[in-house]
């Protein structure tokens, strides 16, 4: 059933209230600013193919691995001229959304 | 054949027919701790009243082997009856026949129903306990949903429309309870998804269970799918037949008033509320200081719970209770909670419910999460349904009345027919710390002792602006009213405008935010 909550503060425009949290508010996700040397999934499913090692340099627009959801092949491409720095993915892996699939960084 | 022969031969149909899916389907039912579809209805309504329409109709389906199976009733029972002697309409699915399924048969007994019920301008009931679509009749049976949804929107806001699922409502099943005004679930019957867990799965691979997917209590809490959540069928019927006592059979009516009963004597309201704007309370206990006997029949009590909804009774009237609760999130505004109070708002204002609105709240929430899930256009929407709402709207403001959360909470620029404000109440832009932190800023930044001249400046703030008689010298509040006197000001405001009447520009519809 439902369980009675603690008291806890909560702050509103400078007043510290004294108040329970809700469920949704206590399961909320924290925002994070996007890191774009992180390639996170944005779709979950399995990766069929990765044409990329750690410490190639890659070129803006080339494909790094295809990740297959809902049927569809999806290529995964580097978004600016640089490095990989780690692959956290292995080919044939299933990956739920928002999973960390590579590590890159830019050229100099 | 003789006459006697004749009624013996009809009710021996009757009784093959009532049978359903058979011994074993009704027993698999029973062991699945559910109630069958006739059960169900007998327990709901008033001894002896039910009657039932369209026993005997049968499908015509052809393919897949449907030609020769024999589905009693089509899986659905329908009819008319009283609950507490008030007319009702109720259809009931039948799970022990072929699942519940929907098939075109199947849809126009409910149709028909849905339609005696708009016509003769009495409640609808559906007990939905349903396997979804019968794959083996197609389109037809797609056919047959769009034509229940489109009754349902044509039935909103004329007779009151109540969803309960008892069983799987799956699919676009569950559109229709989404488009009625009520939907009652009880813990581990319920289940309402849309794509079922092992769909997820195969797709996405997310792994879930079907309670923790679409259980009663996800529904109740998380979605805001349902209004009323119960541990068993029969509390649930309990519920039901309570809402019933609460509500008017159609918008040309008014609820059924009943005697006229003091509140229970019990803490007084003063007692309950902490002068001290951030120490909470339980904001039910003073509603409940306020209704006839104390009672007060809560709404969405677990979704959004930083803003209460429900009915209670003042003089025997229904009136409908919109208030924020300090004890859950300070009772701010957010998404949910706006939500929340605007469809209930909108719904009081359809059914001729006047509105009690209580306010102590400091504000919006504040958080990224609020501003990307749109609680601009989920926040609007509150705005949208008090400025709409006709009925008799008074207000009183208990202690927080800060910023956007002041104009929302059914202020007199939204038209509140009435708003009183206790002298606890501070009406102002924002909280007394924000304000001076902005008014401020420079002399407490160059202040020898910063965090001194903060308090000081605090404190000058509170007593100026954080009170009730800055909003009370414009008119924006009727009356600064001693905290025992709400229940007969209350009272008092309902009265003299039992003979409310506004008009609004005329209009095909608005476009509310949503």
């Amino acid at each position: 059933m439902f369980e009675k909550k603690e008291l806890r503060e909560l702050v509103i425009q400078g007043g510290v209230y004294m108040t329970q949290y809700s469920r949704k508010f206590e399961e909320r996700v924290s925002w994070e600013a996007p890191d774009e040397n992180k390639l996170y999934s944005f779709i979950p499913g399995t990766i069929i193919d990765i044409f990329v090692k750690p410490k190639q340099k890659v070129k803006e627009g080339e494909t790094l691995l295809l990740l297959e959801a809902m049927k569809m092949q999806n290529q995964v491409r580097m978004p600016f001229d640089g490095e990989i720095v780690q692959i956290h993915v292995k080919k044939n892996e299933v990956i739920p959304n928002r999973f960390l699939m590579i590590e890159i960084k830019p050229k100099k | 054949m003789s006459l006697r022969s004749n009624v013996l031969d009809l009710r021996k149909r009757r009784k093959e027919v009532q049978m359903g899916g058979g011994e074993k389907a009704m027993e698999k039912q029973a062991k699945m701790g559910k109630l069958n579809a006739r059960e169900r209805i007998l327990a709901l309504l008033d001894k002896n009243s039910f009657h039932e329409y369209d026993l005997f109709v049968e499908h015509s389906a052809k393919d897949f082997g449907m030609e020769s199976k024999v589905l009693h009733g089509d899986g659905v029972i329908i009819g008319t009856g009283t609950i507490d002697g008030k007319p009702i309409c109720i259809f009931a699915q039948d799970f022990t026949v072929e699942g519940g399924s929907l098939g075109l048969a199947h849809a126009r007994k409910i149709t028909k129903i849905m339609d005696h019920a708009l016509k003769m301008r009495v409640p609808l009931i559906g007990i939905n306990d349903s396997g979804g679509a019968r794959i083996q009749e197609g389109v037809n049976s797609l056919a047959g949903y769009g034509e229940i949804f489109f009754r349902n929107t044509l039935a909103s806001g004329v007779i009151p429309q109540i969803s309960v699922i008892l069983g799987p409502c799956a699919g676009g099943a569950v559109y229709s309870p989404a488009l009625t005004d009520f939907v009652f679930v009880v813990e581990n019957i319920s289940k309402m998804f849309i794509t079922g867990p092992s769909v997820i799965k195969s797709v996405l691979g997310e792994e879930i269970s079907m309670e923790e997917l679409g259980g009663a209590r996800v529904h109740a809490e998380i979605t805001g799918n349902a209004h009323f959540y119960a541990t068993t069928e029969q509390e649930c019927f309990e519920q039901i037949k309570t809402l019933i006592s609460y509500i008017p059979r159609s918008n040309s009516k008014k609820a059924m008033p009943y005697p006229i009963k003091a509140p229970l004597k019990g803490k007084k309201i003063e007692e309950i509320v902490p002068v001290d704007p951030r120490i909470p309370y339980d904001m039910r206990d003073v509603i409940k200081t306020l209704t006839d006997s104390s009672e007060f029949f809560e709404v969405m009590e677990h979704f959004a719970p930083n803003i209460i909804i429900g009915f209670g009774r003042l003089d025997g009237e229904t009136t409908g209770f919109v208030a924020n609760q300090p004890m859950v999130l300070a009772g701010v505004l957010d998404c949910d909670s706006s939500d929340k109070a605007a469809r209930f708002i909108r719904y009081c204002d359809a059914f001729n419910i006047p509105i009690v609105t209580l306010e102590d709240l400091p504000g919006y929430l504040p958080g990224v999460d609020q501003e990307h899930a749109g609680v601009i256009r989920h926040g609007a929407k509150i705005l949208y349904a008090y400025s709409e709402a006709t009925v008799p709207k008074v207000t009183v403001i208990l202690r927080k009345a800060y910023g956007g959360g002041y104009i929302a909470m059914n202020s007199r620029h939204l038209r509140a027919d009435f708003v009183f404000a206790w002298p606890t109440a501070e009406i102002a832009v924002m909280g007394p710390e924000g304000a001076a932190n902005i008014i401020f800023r420079k002399e407490i930044a160059e202040a020898e002792n910063p965090e001194e001249m903060r308090q000081q400046k605090i404190k000058e703030y509170k007593e100026k602006f954080a009170n009730p008689y800055v909003a009370a010298s414009q008119g924006y509040i009727d009356e600064v009213i001693e905290p025992k006197e709400t229940r007969s000001r209350i009272l008092h405001a309902m009265k003299v405008s039992e003979n409310k009447s506004v008009y609004l520009p005329s209009k095909k519809h608005g476009i509310p935010p949503f």
